[in-house]
């Protein structure tokens, strides 16, 4: 199987970078590099990763700033021109604020920062990030976050819905979708989402902290599957 | 020179668990007549130029584009001639 090439750009404040290059370089055995968030251009990649952490320390708004970063400029235009791009935690905030992914993420409704191992249903199975896993599988992942209170109007949720956007959401061990599995008072639940088009994913929990085995979880590992296996298709097929 | 001084709310349909919070704790210090706590932030910055209309301008500008999310929030500012 030939190499694919992972970026994982880095900005200031960023602290889960180095964990998803681990996962992706060493464990997967792809090229992995760190893209600096001053750089203009992304290079040659097949995939980008922004990762999790407190970039710009999380001033005025969780990803507020990083998306005026100079390499968010040529994110943009990747995740524009079809390149897929993973957000984890902070940078799923970032691409809401860079306006490719819809709503937002407001502070927990606990007010609290959640740092703890959390059901996920798999609510589409048929995306590139999720095609490792079965329709309504429950993934164990851990999240970390003071702010990942997805919110989005009626009009959005809706089309999420009727374009089967929402890939993950936080659910109780059997799967159960209730107030009581949900960590940070999301709407309807929603813990990871896909653009319309389905390059672009955006999830709170973090599948880097559980994919190494030697950490105790491996679910994670589905999700950086599900997107080689979905990359490595579309190599042989063109 | 104008200053700007910005005040970003959330919006009226979001819920504020600050500001509830926040409420919570007025009521027990037996203020029980304050209600609808929210939390913003204040932002203040001064703009380079003789002309109001263009502070006013860049003021709206900077708002939309990066100190409110308008998903989320809500702006207001009032911008005065400012002497440093």
């Amino acid at each position: 199987m030939s190499k694919l090439k992972f970026g994982v750009v880095v900005f200031p404040g960023s602290n889960c970078d180095h964990d998803a290059h681990y996962v992706v370089g060493t464990l997967l055995g792809h090229d992995a590099r760190f893209i600096w968030h001053k750089e203009g251009s992304l290079g040659d990649v097949d995939v980008v990763i922004l990762p999790g952490g407190f970039s710009y320390g999380d001033y005025l708004r969780c990803g507020a700033i990083a998306r005026f970063s100079p390499v968010m400029k040529d994110v943009v235009r990747f995740a524009n021109n079809g390149g897929i791009v993973m957000g984890i935690c902070n940078g799923f905030q970032i691409l809401t604020e860079a306006g490719l992914l819809p709503g937002v993420l407001l502070r927990n409704a606990s007010l609290k920062f959640v740092c703890k191992y959390v059901h996920l249903r798999v609510e589409n199975a048929e995306t590139r990030f999720s095609s490792k896993c079965q329709q309504g599988e429950v993934l164990e992942i851990p999240i970390a976050h003071g702010d990942g209170n997805y919110f989005v109007d009626a009009g959005m949720l809706q089309k999420l819905e009727e374009n089967r956007q929402i890939v993950l959401r936080y659910c109780g061990p059997g799967g159960q979708v209730t107030d009581a599995a949900n960590p940070n008072g999301a709407i309807s639940n929603i813990a990871g989402i896909v653009n319309e088009t389905g390059n672009v994913l955006g999830m709170m929990p973090h599948p880097e902290r559980a994919s190494d085995p030697v950490l105790g979880h491996t679910d994670g590992r589905k999700i950086f599957d599900s997107l080689v296996e979905s990359l490595v298709q579309q190599t042989v097929l063109t | 020179m104008y200053q700007s001084k910005i005040v970003v709310t959330l919006r009226k349909s979001i819920l504020d668990p600050q500001g509830k919070a926040v409420e919570h704790g007025v009521h027990s210090l037996g203020f029980e007549k304050v209600k609808d706590v929210r939390i913003g932030k204040f932002v203040e910055l001064n703009v380079q130029t003789d002309n109001k209309s263009e502070a006013e301008r860049i003021t709206k500008e900077v708002c939309e584009k990066l100190l409110a999310n308008p998903i989320m929030e809500d702006f207001h500012f009032t911008v005065e001639n400012h002497k440093p």
